[in-house]
């Protein structure tokens, strides 16, 4: 039996909530920064764009299929004070600070004196010819429709992309039916298994990685292997795999690409926080460039599920004053987890081949039917926006950005709000005076589990 | 009870999953073209999480929903291939 | 560009405005160089709305505004399906009797000066709006008016300016000019038979008695909606808002994009330079536009962004010489009006420099006219 979605009790006209904390993101940093926040006192509302709480890794539709450890920080989420805004997409961050966001098409103003961005990743796609068609789905984007209930059972699945999401992956598919057809890693042999060899120093990776491999070991899986052209008519038919000697092609129903992942970092640059590299920049107490505003977990660079939790802890009590002895505690271990980032990082890097995939008239904006050739790689982000409408769509740029920075080099524009698409009537929402309520404990709708 | 649910896809009534998301319900039924480019080329869902845009369709009468967020409901018309 | 050429003419800015003047210059046999700071259309023309509109609240606005209009007419058909030039009209719209009146005046006017325009009452208005909020008083139609999108026009006017043998050099500032020519934030000097000023809402920063200050705008744009609207609606008290130099104001002024995406505008603040989104003039604006289209709260709006629009203290251009400085010339000043007004300049100013009479009376851009309070 699934859990009821969680809901603001706000009521569906403009809402209006105050806490100490405002936390943005409900995925483990998230949950562990609420979770830490609301048992040392303050009040804590958690907004999340899902259906419930759990993120992208911990996904679900009911809790019985997860690990213990995502089960036991969702139960400490219930069992705290924090308030859960689910359908939640945050707009806007006013200094104060004020949120703006809209649920279910109705605003929501969150006041907070204190902010929490634990605003996830996202995949990176890389173009190539025929990647615009339906059935081509990310990695991690099999993963979530799976979660959130398509079957892809008895369907043929070629996996090609680069990363630690493709065996989990896979065998996540495999459990629920499909044929997987091959499992296609970009990054050369040698690269792989110096990272596999590297894994001695988080043991519980090992374990993780032997689990995933035995679960379809009769799988054909092969590295420095790369997709480089899907065809089919209204759906994707088949894909043309290469390792840079042979090329073949493969027939599928269903193309899983993505090539690792990127901090998603909207919110933080609409606040002004300082970024480095793509990554939002923050000290041993999580804490931003700006003053009440603190980040935990990918946003700060990719390193997964442990170092989100570990950063989320402590963002979550450096935001009520309490870091230190968090610090003390964690601090070995987050350090630990970046250096696995860094190694994931340097293992996974696309190959050079991948840049000269996109032809001429191959998309590159999808919202917007911009293809490769009408991009000059001497412009800037901003200079392909205005000349091709690049990035005007929908998306605001996030599918293409993360291609363009790849292919050209070009840094990410700035983001003004709204930092998603959003009602109009939610940018000009103002909560009315009389509705305006302190986060009261325990105030939150839990349906029938 | 087979733990199934009617909605409305362009006019026609469909049985899918309860309990999914609009997203896969729509898979389910066989909806290959979620919505359609600005050069009318059939897209469909990429990231599954809201951030691709691609799974848009229209929801009792709202157009520009992202199918991938919402939960599929008794009743919904929906409207794909836009 | 090496160091030993010395075009006709150097434009500097290019922006609409520059672009049309050296496009211009081009077509006429000039050896033309324009020079941006940034990259071509990337500064006040990318805060454009696009409306290629008459305006009547002077003599002057009304005579370069349709001169204008109609040279963009003439250029309509060779401009590219990027510029997304549109024959949609404007609607003006009345809220009460006493706006009605002013139609009504309005209307007399434009017909006056042989500009197309039709009363409409409130029906009307509705049948051929209807998103509008009913009941209005009326409003007045104008059909000649066009939109298009402003940085792909200015592009094109360079490319056309390029095919001509202008030289077009992007990401490259003036510090200085001098008489006969400029020196260059990089290092160099570049010299030429005549320097214009085309620099937009940066112009006064090169010649600093040029009574040009920022005007700051901000737009939302929303997502697909095709045939929400049909022609650009703004509301009568625009022309208060534009032309009273007060703090702060906004206006209805929406416009229907070819991708059926809708423009909103729209905003005037005298902030200086400070490029941040204002949250609250954004709200003003946006409840000032949901109040005549009552639907707009439901749409989805994708992006909001702001410019400066160089404003002058009367509301006019500058265009001519520039008596302090030997061989400098201004096309610089135009306010909300600068794509409209980008030809009717360029033109002007051609003529200007090759000694001919333009078409329409220039006295009142003349820069002299504020050349003669600096000096006093």
């Amino acid at each position: 039996m699934s859990d009821a979605i969680a809901t603001t009790s706000a009521g569906a006209s403009s809402g209006r909530l105050r806490a100490d904390v405002a936390v943005i993101g409900a995925g483990p940093a998230g949950i562990a920064a609420a979770v830490r926040a609301a048992d040392a006192g303050a009040s804590v509302v958690v907004l999340d764009e899902g259906m419930r709480p759990g993120g992208q890794i911990w996904h679900h539709r009911t809790r019985a299929g997860l690990p213990r450890l995502a089960r036991d920080w969702l139960d400490a989420l219930d069992r705290s004070a924090a308030t859960v805004v689910c359908g939640a997409s945050v707009v806007d961050i006013e200094p104060g600070f004020r949120l703006a966001a809209e649920v279910r098409g109705a605003p929501l103003t969150v006041d907070a004196g204190t902010v929490i961005l634990a605003t996830g990743a996202r995949e990176r796609f890389l173009p190539f010819p025929g990647w615009t068609l339906p059935g081509v789905v990310g990695v991690g984007g099999a993963q979530a429709l799976l979660k959130s209930g398509a079957s892809f059972a008895g369907k043929r699945i070629v996996i090609a992309g680069s990363g630690p999401l493709l065996l989990p992956v896979a065998a996540s598919l495999a459990r629920a039916g499909a044929r997987i057809a091959i499992v296609a890693e970009q990054a050369p042999a040698a690269a792989v298994r110096r990272f596999g060899a590297g894994l001695w120093r988080t043991p519980g990776k090992i374990a993780q990685a032997a689990r995933y491999r035995a679960a379809f070991r009769a799988t054909r899986y092969a590295w420095g292997t790369w997709a480089t052209r899907a065809a089919g008519d209204d759906a994707v038919r088949e894909v043309t795999l290469t390792d840079g000697r042979h090329t073949w092609v493969e027939p599928c129903d269903v193309l899983c690409t993505g090539y690792g992942l990127v901090p998603s970092t909207e919110l933080a640059r609409l606040a002004g926080c300082a970024i480095d590299r793509g990554r939002v920049v923050v000290d041993a107490r999580q804490r931003t460039s700006i003053p009440g505003i603190y980040c935990a977990g990918e946003p700060t660079g990719i390193a997964g599920v442990e170092a989100s939790l570990i950063e989320g802890e402590i963002a979550g009590l450096a935001a009520v004053g309490r870091a230190r002895k968090a610090i003390e505690r964690l601090d070995a271990a987050r350090r630990r987890q970046r250096r696995f980032a860094d190694r994931l990082d340097a293992a996974f890097a696309p190959r050079a081949e991948l840049r000269s995939l996109a032809a001429a008239d191959t998309i590159i904006c999808r919202c917007e039917d911009v293809t490769a050739g009408r991009l000059r790689p001497e412009w800037s982000q901003r200079q392909a926006k205005l000349y091709t409408r690049a990035g005007m769509g929908p998306c605001q740029g996030r599918i293409c950005g993360a291609a363009l920075e790849h292919l050209f080099g070009w840094d990410a524009g700035t983001v003004r709000a709204p930092a998603v698409a959003t009602r109009l009537a939610t940018l000009i929402a103002e909560p009315t005076p009389d509705d305006a309520g302190d986060c009261p404990t325990q105030n939150r709708t839990k349906g029938a589990s | 009870m087979d733990g199934r649910i009617e909605i409305r896809v362009n006019g026609k009534v469909v049985r899918v999953p309860a309990d999914v998301s609009l997203a896969a319900a729509l898979l389910d039924a066989g909806t290959a073209a979620f919505r359609a480019s600005i050069h009318g080329a059939p897209r469909g869902p990429l990231c599954g999480m809201g951030v691709c845009h691609e799974c848009r369709v229209t929801i009792n009468g709202v157009p520009h929903r992202r199918s991938c967020l919402e939960p599929v409901v008794a009743g919904m018309e929906v409207v794909t291939g836009e | 560009m090496s160091a030993a050429r010395h075009p006709d003419v150097l434009v500097i800015g290019a922006g609409i405005v520059g672009a049309a003047c050296a496009y211009e210059f081009a077509r006429e046999g000039l050896d033309v160089a324009v020079l941006d700071a940034g990259f071509a259309g990337g500064g006040t023309t990318a805060a454009g709305m696009g409306h290629l509109v008459v305006m009547d609240d002077s003599e002057a606005q009304f005579a370069l505004t349709a001169y204008s209009r109609r040279l963009w007419e003439e250029r309509a058909e060779d401009l590219p399906a990027e510029c997304e030039f549109d024959r949609c009209g404007t609607l003006w719209v009345a809220e009460d009797d006493a706006q009605m009146e002013a139609v009504r005046a309005k209307h007399d006017a434009y017909v006056a000066h042989g500009i197309a325009a039709e009363v409409l009452d409130g029906r009307a208005v509705a049948e051929c709006e209807p998103e509008l909020r009913a009941p209005l008083a009326g409003g007045l139609r104008v059909p000649g008016d066009r939109v298009l999108y402003p940085p792909a026009a200015a592009r094109h006017f360079l490319e056309r300016a390029r095919e001509c043998g202008a030289e077009v050099r992007e990401r490259c500032r003036v510090s200085q000019i001098r008489d006969g020519g400029v020196l260059l934030e990089e290092g160099g000097r570049l010299d030429a038979g005549a320097v214009v000023n085309a620099a937009g809402a940066e112009a006064a920063r090169l010649v600093p008695a040029l009574p040009i200050v920022p005007r700051k705008g901000h737009l939302v744009i929303t997502d697909r909606y095709p045939g929400f609207c049909r022609h650009q609606l703004v509301e009568l008290g625009y022309l208060k808002s534009a032309h009273v130099m007060s703090a702060e104001s906004v206006a209805f002024n929406v416009q229907p994009r070819a991708t059926g995406q809708l423009l909103i505008g729209s905003s005037r603040e005298l902030v200086g330079w400070d490029a941040s989104l204002n949250r609250d003039i954004v709200r003003q604006m946006l409840r000032r536009a949901i109040a005549f289209l009552p639907r707009l709260g439901t749409l989805s709006g994708l992006r909001t962004w702001n410019g400066f629009r160089p404003a002058t203290p009367d509301k006019l251009p500058i265009i001519g010489r520039w008596d302090e400085t030997e061989g400098l010339w201004i096309a610089a000043g135009h306010e909300g009006l600068g794509i409209t007004t980008a030809l009717g300049t360029a033109r002007i100013l051609a003529d200007l420099l090759l000694g001919r009479t333009p078409e329409i009376d220039a006295a009142p851009f003349a820069p002299a006219r504020f050349a003669a309070q600096a000096a006093s």
